[in-house]
């Protein structure tokens, strides 16, 4: 899991996709913009977050869920 | 024969979709439609923590800025465990100092490289050699090199040939023999007489109306 630890915590590159989406519904191509990761990461990434409960798609868009927001406010304290 | 084609797989063709994959990497579980609208270079490499391949792998690290310039990502592979590549990936930064910023498919199982045609049995029953995929944003393979366990390959020409290629989709001409970017360039030869005939008063440099080149 490239964007989920073993502990279940987002990773580095996760946590950049998570804060990404706190403004809202983002496509993809606007997540690895905003997070300075490649597409091909972002499109890989998006699928563990989404497996994992801490985004949603919509559309072609993606949102942070609120398990998503909590891992992510666990992960910078 | 039924046994030669289970050792080598499927041999893919330019001009063909390149085989779809779902595989474990370096950088988490990497699907081939992950790279749809980039062009993406994915090779092979016969093993991990061998010297040819080292080499290499410093090298494509060196392009790396180029080839994203245009748009190309990388991704490596070989018949070896993912945590033998990290740990490889790991000993190339500590004793050269090179980071390897692409990611490296772990093909355990022989799933990718046989789906590519990358396992040449009169080279090696049990590695990859040294494949080269060029695979448009559209996800159709515009080139196939192969080079032996022994030669590593020329980074110089990876790179000549993205820009040939991309030169040559955006302005619907052809590239002529040791081309280089800023070179004339060969204008795709007429289908008439009439064609032919107009051809030699469009200003081109032409040896015969067979053979024309222009600048871009």
């Amino acid at each position: 899991m490239a964007c989920i630890s073993p502990d279940g915590k987002p990773t580095e590159s996760g946590s950049k996709m998570l804060r990404a989406l706190q403004a809202g519904l983002k496509s993809p191509e606007e997540i690895a913009k905003e997070a300075g990761l490649p597409l091909f990461r972002v499109r890989s990434g998006l699928r563990e977050l989404t497996q994992a409960g801490l985004a949603s798609q919509k559309g072609d868009k993606y949102e942070l869920s609120p398990k998503g927001g909590e891992a992510l406010g666990a992960s910078s304290t | 024969m039924e046994e030669v084609k289970e050792q080598t797989g499927h041999m893919p063709r330019i001009g063909e979709p390149a085989p779809a994959f779902e595989a474990v990497t370096t950088h988490g579980v990497l699907k081939l439609e992950d790279f749809k609208g980039s062009w993406l270079i994915l090779f092979s490499h016969p093993a991990d923590f061998t010297p040819v391949c080292t080499t290499e792998f410093i090298a494509f690290t060196e392009i790396h800025p180029e080839l994203q310039k245009r748009g190309v990502e990388l991704l490596g592979l070989s018949v070896d465990s993912v945590s033998s590549h990290i740990a490889w990936v790991r000993n190339v930064e500590e004793k050269t100092g090179v980071r390897i910023p692409f990611p490296i498919i772990a093909d355990l199982n022989k799933e990718v490289s046989l789906d590519y045609g990358m396992i040449h049995p009169g080279q090696s029953k049990t590695e990859t050699v040294r494949c080269v995929f060029i695979i448009d944003p559209n996800q159709i393979i515009r080139t196939i090199l192969y080079y032996p366990l022994t030669t590593g390959r020329n980074m110089d020409e990876i790179l000549r040939i993205i820009d040939a290629l991309q030169t040559t989709d955006k302005n619907a001409v052809a590239t002529p023999a040791n081309w280089r970017p800023g070179d004339m360039v060969v204008v795709p030869p007429p289908n008439t007489q009439e064609m032919a005939e107009e051809r030699l008063k469009q200003g081109y440099k032409c040896t015969d109306w067979y053979l024309c080149k222009k600048k871009l």
